[in-house]
């Protein structure tokens, strides 16, 4: 809990300061506006705004589901103790590289489109959400060994949290993919490249980038202890 | 890539006004309806709400009277009004109804930055709702955990609802968070990136700062309101044991191991806390501006508002464990939350002491939204004093299971907000509609309803100081330290929430009646200088401004300035010579 305490204490001043504080100085009431009136106005695009707002909220997500795990993992002593450590199957590993793949293919991706390769950029984003169904096919192998051993039974929190967060991961990984497939419809070598395209690829780029981010910290998380 | 501001992007969209009824009305991506849409059934759940806790005070006023009312029955009651109120209501009312009304008008958008997503938000926001309300038709009813759905009574045996209706419960809330998500990125990102020409963050209206940093608090907050539903209905359905500890249950072992259910609690009021101000924020942004125009001044320390604003949102994650004193704790821990808690009072109070100075000497106009504004004042100090004392480790512990408690969070989360609404609702009304709500129905409304729910609540006080404990369906004769005079004054206080709720009859008639019949109100009946009262129609239409957008040239407070030919200057009125660019008290331009 506190680790989220920090996250939010962290992301509210990193907000307050970028956006709001440095133009706190204003005082409207005062001055007869010598500038233009447009100074003020915001110069990204409103979709690019709106995610970097839904990363903060997954990041409060996954930063309160560790949190969660660590105490629970701390709690009781004993007879009560019922944390049995997980053996992380070894095709995680493998996975971890499907998903750096992935976001290195739409890494590649953005580059091409900012040079209007459209073909290219269209193989990046193809290759990378293919990597992505790949990671995904891992993860589903990966459940399928962790049934398999002999620590599984629902009642070890170990066992019930590799499921939850590589399930919750999983799914922002599929809602990904459904932008990423509209992505890909839309972008044609034989059409011109449209703005919103490139920024879509953009987008998903980030995207991809910061859930990797994330499954790195999980993964961390799991094998550590 | 640079991209050009929406707002400068303005001509590139044709406004393609929706023509079928389906498409204007239900299925529609226009901000005002979904703000209404959002209104109605949050309204609608809200009267279900309201009739189970006249249901329950009927059992305690007049105990071995009502046979339908069994003891499980109280406490599923106790359950669905708390969750409801607070969530499906307020929440909803605040954000859904009022930010995507008051948004775009106020900063002078077309409409939310993802209108598609907005209506999303809107249509799963009342699956959240159906949910909800399908929990109470399951086999066992729905959940009779409490509104805080502790672990690990919630999903034992013995508890109502603790099969399927806790489970529907933990569905519903699931996918209100999600719906929240949708609404919230909006409202967010419309105000960072969607305001017209002029509107400088420092020249917003205070209701949509409130709006708006309690958007950025729900989005933060829900996730672990998310993170807890999930993990419970993992425990209750699959055999989990996160929360759920190694207990005998019925006389046998349960299937449980070793479950924390203060982790449940943690996170729970990780989300519990800031949703106070998630519901207050916005009634302190509205209240602000009610006050302003209504006293015809200037909103005293705009600047310093904006801060309190922003200092409550921040330190509203660093307190929750306040509501967790009698679980036990390190008591650093509790002298840390302590002083957390007595810290966030003082933004809160600048913001009290503001609102007086508003209003002092003021050209005040004692209409309806000014009275609701003004009894918000004076219930948000009542309810705030209490919290005083209940944010002090010591004094909590003893008053914690007590009727004070309920007084307090009636007064302060409770009656308060709910004022606002009602004050906002006569303000906005006319532009929503074009026509005025009866006046004289407003303020039998307002009078019956603020002096009938200090009927209600100041003797909580006075039970809970005795010690009365709260959740109990009945105080049997035989518990000593409940005297007499306990039960005159539940029956006082049942027969004047009976008053109060059938009061709010005359409220729903007066928004239906005056639909039809109210006085046409103009297009800015209030002389308000804010942007949704300047636009071209009224009530607005599809695309708020017609063709051009509005340009602003001054904060939205510029009332009664001494040379201008009226006493208020609307923000899209250029600055000249009579109409200067604004002044705050003391400093000239």
């Amino acid at each position: 809990m506190s680790a989220t305490a920090a996250y939010i204490a962290l992301a509210t001043g990193i907000l307050v300061w970028a956006l709001l504080v440095r133009r706190f100085t204003a005082k409207p009431w005062e001055a007869v506006l010598e500038r233009g009136i447009g100074d003020d106005l915001p110069n990204s695009a409103p979709a690019r705004v709106g995610l970097w707002v839904f990363l903060a909220v997954v990041t409060s997500l996954f930063a309160l589901f560790m949190s969660a795990y660590y105490m629970r993992m701390g709690h009781g002593h004993g007879a009560v103790h019922d944390w049995s450590t997980l053996a992380e199957p070894a095709v995680l590993w493998v996975n971890s590289l499907l998903l750096i793949l992935a976001s290195a293919s739409m890494q590649w991706s953005r580059a091409n489109i900012t040079r209007g390769q459209i073909a290219r950029a269209r193989d990046g984003l193809l290759i990378g959400g293919l990597f992505t169904i790949a990671f995904l096919g891992g993860q589903l192998y990966a459940w399928r060994e962790v049934r398999g051993l002999d620590a599984f039974t629902p009642g070890n929190p170990a066992v019930a949290f590799f499921y939850v967060l590589t399930a919750v991961h999983g799914l922002h990984l599929l809602g990904g993919l459904f932008v990423w497939a509209k992505t890909l419809i839309r972008i044609s070598p034989r059409r011109p490249e449209p703005i919103d395209v490139r920024l879509s690829i953009e987008l998903c780029t980030v995207y991809w980038h910061y859930l990797l981010f994330v499954w790195i910290g999980l993964f961390a998380l799991l094998i550590a202890t | 890539m640079a991209f050009v501001a929406i707002a400068d992007r303005d001509h590139e969209h044709a406004l393609h006004d929706p023509q079928s009824f389906i498409r204007k009305y239900i299925w529609s991506q226009d901000h005002k309806v979904i703000a209404v849409q959002y209104a109605i059934v949050a309204i609608a759940i809200g009267l279900v709400a309201l009739t189970m806790s006249v249901l329950m005070r009927l059992q305690l006023g007049f105990p071995d009277t009502f046979a339908f009312i069994a003891p499980e029955n109280y406490y599923q009651f106790i359950t669905m009004h708390g969750m409801i109120m607070v969530i499906y209501l307020l929440t909803a009312l605040f954000l859904g109804g009022f930010g995507n009304y008051l948004i775009p008008l106020m900063c002078g958008s077309r409409d939310m930055v993802f209108p598609y997503m907005n209506m999303l938000s809107f249509w799963v926001y009342l699956l959240a709702v159906l949910v909800l309300v399908a929990g109470m038709f399951v086999p066992g009813g729905p959940t009779g955990a409490g509104w805080t759905l502790y672990p690990p009574q919630a999903i034992l045996p013995g508890t109502p609802g603790a099969s399927w209706g806790i489970i529907c419960m933990l569905a519903s809330l699931a996918i209100f968070i999600v719906a929240f998500t949708m609404g919230g990125l909006n409202y967010v990102t419309t105000v960072l990136q969607a305001r017209c020409r002029g509107m400088t963050l420092m020249r917003m209206p205070l209701s949509v700062w409130g709006i708006f940093t309690a958007s950025i608090l729900g989005l933060l907050a829900f996730p672990a309101l998310f993170v807890s539903a999930v993990m419970m209905m993992l425990d209750s359905l699959v055999g989990t044991s996160f929360f759920m500890p190694a207990v005998a249950s019925m006389g046998e072992p349960s299937r449980y191991s070793g479950g924390s259910p203060l982790l449940f609690q943690h996170l729970f009021w990780f989300f519990g806390h800031p949703e106070v101000y998630i519901v207050a924020l916005p009634a302190f942004g509205i209240v602000s501006d009610l006050l302003s125009t209504h006293a015809r001044r200037n909103i005293f320390g705009y600047r310093m508002m904006v801060w309190a604003i922003l200092a409550i949102g921040c330190l509203s994650f660093v307190v929750w464990a306040h509501h967790m004193y009698i679980s036990g704790m390190n008591p650093y821990f509790g002298f840390f939350f302590a002083t957390t808690t007595l810290i966030i009072a003082v933004p809160t109070a600048i913001k009290v002491y503001n609102w007086v100075l508003t209003i002092w000497r003021g050209d005040v106009h004692l209409t309806v939204p000014m009275l609701f504004a003004i009894g918000f004042i004076f219930t948000f100090v009542n309810g705030g004093l209490t919290g005083l004392f209940l944010g002090n480790v010591t004094v909590d512990v003893p008053l914690s299971g007590t009727y004070f408690v309920v007084a307090h969070f009636h007064m302060v989360m409770g009656v308060s907000p709910i004022l606002v609404v009602f004050g906002a609702i006569y303000h906005w009304y006319p532009k929503m509609t074009g026509r005025m709500l009866d006046e004289t129905l407003g303020k039998i409304h307002f009078w019956a309803t603020f002096i009938g729910t200090y009927a209600i609540y100041l003797p909580m006080h006075y039970l809970g100081i005795l010690g009365v404990p709260r959740r109990y369906y009945a105080y049997s004769n035989s518990i000593e330290f409940i005297p007499p005079s306990v039960h005159e004054v539940n029956q006082w206080i049942t027969i004047s929430a009976l008053f109060v709720a059938a009061v709010q009859m005359v409220f729903l008639f007066n928004l239906v009646w005056s639909l039809r019949h109210g006085k046409p109100s103009g297009d800015n009946p209030w002389r308000a200088t804010t942007l949704e009262w300047q636009t071209p129609d009224t009530p607005p239409k599809h695309g708020n401004w017609g063709k051009d957008l509005p340009v602003v040239y001054r904060w939205a407070y510029d009332y009664s300035v001494p040379s201008a030919p009226q006493d208020f200057i609307p923000q899209n009125v250029p600055p000249d010579d009579r109409t200067p660019a604004g002044r705050e008290h003391g400093v000239k331009s």
